[in-house]
């Protein structure tokens, strides 16, 4: 059985990162089909920072055993969406952007990929010679 | 606010459960868990739109399963990371075959939740 604090340092990130997804979503609205830029953006960022993290984590002697439940696990995995990126590219789909539904794939795949690879090279090589 | 907060929360942990479930059950360096999450995630929120579509998807069940719930149960940063590092421990095929499942199943399953939605909402 996973030890209660890091059930409800999940939860509390899922909670964060969650209510920082929807904010943006409301800050920046798209209509039905049409190129959805806040759920975008929010991966890529997502991506970034999951990169940066993970780097931070294995090249850390001994980190918090909290950290990776509550940023990675809570605030990034609530931040990022995998089910609103389907359905904002069916949306496309079902409204006649065929074009533009497979380009929002695409897009959403290729930023987010090189986002995490940023992100863990860029933080390995700001700690090289840390010592560990 | 206070419901997507519930939902991204209930969801993150039932992802982490998951996960950890399906990688003690699937010894594998294939992220499964992670699939799974994001396939169960996109049917619930393709089938959520299709209610939405089809009227009266009240706005307290879009908050708490839709933007909280099924956004905090699926994730693209853990999927981004664990493609990268298939990449990068030299297993690019697995790399290539999670980037290929994850799209195409996940979109399959979003469809089915939709199609459903279309069916049992008329």
């Amino acid at each position: 059985m996973p030890r209660w604090d890091v059930l409800l340092a999940i939860g509390a990130g899922g909670a964060l990162g969650s209510l920082a997804r929807y904010g943006l979503s409301v800050a920046i609205p798209h209509a039905r089909g049409e190129f959805a830029v806040a759920t975008l953006l929010t991966n890529a960022l997502g991506c970034l920072l999951i990169g940066v993290l993970m780097a931070v984590l294995t090249t850390t002697a001994r980190p918090h055993h909290l950290l990776r439940p509550f940023l990675g696990v809570g605030i990034l995995g609530g931040f990022t969406t995998f089910s609103t990126f389907v359905t904002d590219t069916l949306d496309a789909a079902t409204t006649g952007r065929l074009v533009g539904s497979l380009a929002y794939v695409a897009a959403s795949l290729l930023l987010c990929l090189t986002a995490v690879a940023a992100g863990l090279a860029a933080t390995r090589m700001l700690r090289k010679g840390r010592p560990e | 606010m206070v419901l997507v907060a519930l939902g991204g929360a209930a969801g993150s942990i039932l992802r982490y459960l998951t996960d950890r479930k399906i990688q003690q059950w699937r010894d594998s360096p294939f992220p499964f868990g992670t699939l799974t999450v994001n396939i169960a995630g996109s049917f619930i929120l393709g089938f959520l739109s299709g209610w939405l579509l089809h009227g009266a998807e009240p706005s307290s069940v879009r908050a708490l399963v839709a933007v909280g719930f099924c956004g905090g149960l699926t994730t693209f940063s853990t999927f981004g990371y664990e493609t990268v590092r298939l990449f990068l421990e030299k297993t690019r095929l697995y790399a290539v075959l999670n980037v290929v499942a994850t799209v195409l199943a996940g979109l399959t399953s979003g469809a089915l939740g939709l199609l459903l939605a279309t069916g049992v909402f008329p």
